[in-house]
């Protein structure tokens, strides 16, 4: 059963227009954690001089991650989205590598889910960025 | 006392406007979700006209929360950067010449970001406008709010920290 929910998940977030521009694979989907990759692309830089991703790219990717662990989650009954979300930027991706975000639903109320996440380019021990968001959770359609 | 020579107003226009595509221009990924910025004096208005592949949710239909983010965090960046180089710009410190060549004053950095999102964004224009609201040495505080019809109903707001570019 949940994996049928997951496999649609999966297939519904990689059918995403705004997540298919930007090369979003769904690599971890699972009870309330998510890991989605992004290839690095020349057209998503925010500074030319440096050809380091922009943070915006980063906030889909953070975005789109969180909510996919939010409905990943077994007490989410349906879809989610986003109330707020909020990134800190350790430091610039290295140009060139991939971005991976790592998203965790630590907690779920009757309206709510509260998301962790992190996101790293190709060295896994010192993150990019890290997030934290809430997450609406919808109950008029259960089934 | 002679008045100081002022300035044709044409030439005026045309030195802040290449200071506003000069900067705006020279971040791809603005460049490619289509946001341009209109300019009142030295006010500016971002705007992301629709596009389908700006959609997050094609069952609503509702743009992409991370294009919303993006957006509201490109106009955060370009209208604070705005705010200093306006300066420059009027005292003639900053060349046009090399601004056209690509000479791009430093950008700011993104210490952290924070996106409410008010509605969901329908599937039509965006604008979205920032307010400095504290500018220092080394860091900065910026607030933007990003709308579609109307005005007094926006979709998202934002608000964000920043480090200030070393001043050359």
């Amino acid at each position: 059963m949940a994996h049928d929910k997951n496999d649609f998940a999966r297939q519904f977030i990689e059918a995403i227009p705004h997540s298919k521009e930007l090369g979003m694979k769904v690599t971890l989907i699972e009870n309330g954690e998510a890991e989605i990759t992004m290839p690095y692309d020349k057209r998503f830089v925010g500074d030319p001089k440096t050809g380091v991703i922009h943070g915006g790219a980063v906030s889909a990717l953070m975005d789109t991650c969180g909510g996919t662990a939010v409905i990943s989650h077994p007490d989410v009954p349906g879809p989610t989205a986003t109330i707020d979300l909020r990134i800190d930027y350790m430091r610039a991706a290295t140009p060139g590598q991939g971005i991976t975000a790592r998203a965790t639903c630590y907690h779920v109320t009757r309206s709510v889910a509260f998301v962790r996440a992190t996101a790293y380019d190709e060295d896994f021990d010192r993150p990019v960025a890290t997030a934290t968001g809430a997450f609406t959770v919808d109950r008029s359609n259960k089934s | 006392m002679p008045h100081p020579a002022r300035e044709p107003l044409q030439q005026v226009k045309q030195r802040r406007d290449a200071a506003l595509r000069a900067l705006a221009d020279g971040i791809p990924y603005a460049q490619y979700l289509g946001i341009s910025f209109d300019r009142r004096g030295d006010e500016l208005t971002a705007v992301l006209p629709f596009d389908n592949k700006l959609i997050g949710n094609p069952m609503l239909p509702a743009l992409h929360g991370g294009v919303t983010a993006a957006f509201l965090e490109v106009a955060a960046i370009v209208g604070l950067s705005w705010s200093y180089l306006w300066e420059d710009m009027e005292s003639g410190a900053l060349s046009l010449e090399s601004l056209e060549a690509g000479d791009l004053p430093r950008l700011p950095k993104t210490i952290d970001f924070t996106v409410d999102y008010l509605r969901s964004g329908l599937p039509r224009d965006s604008y979205a406008r920032a307010k400095v609201t504290r500018s220092g040495r080394r860091y900065a505080s910026v607030h933007v709010e990003a709308w579609q019809d109307n005005r007094d109903r926006p979709h998202a707001q934002a608000t964000g920290h920043f480090m200030m570019p070393a001043r050359g």
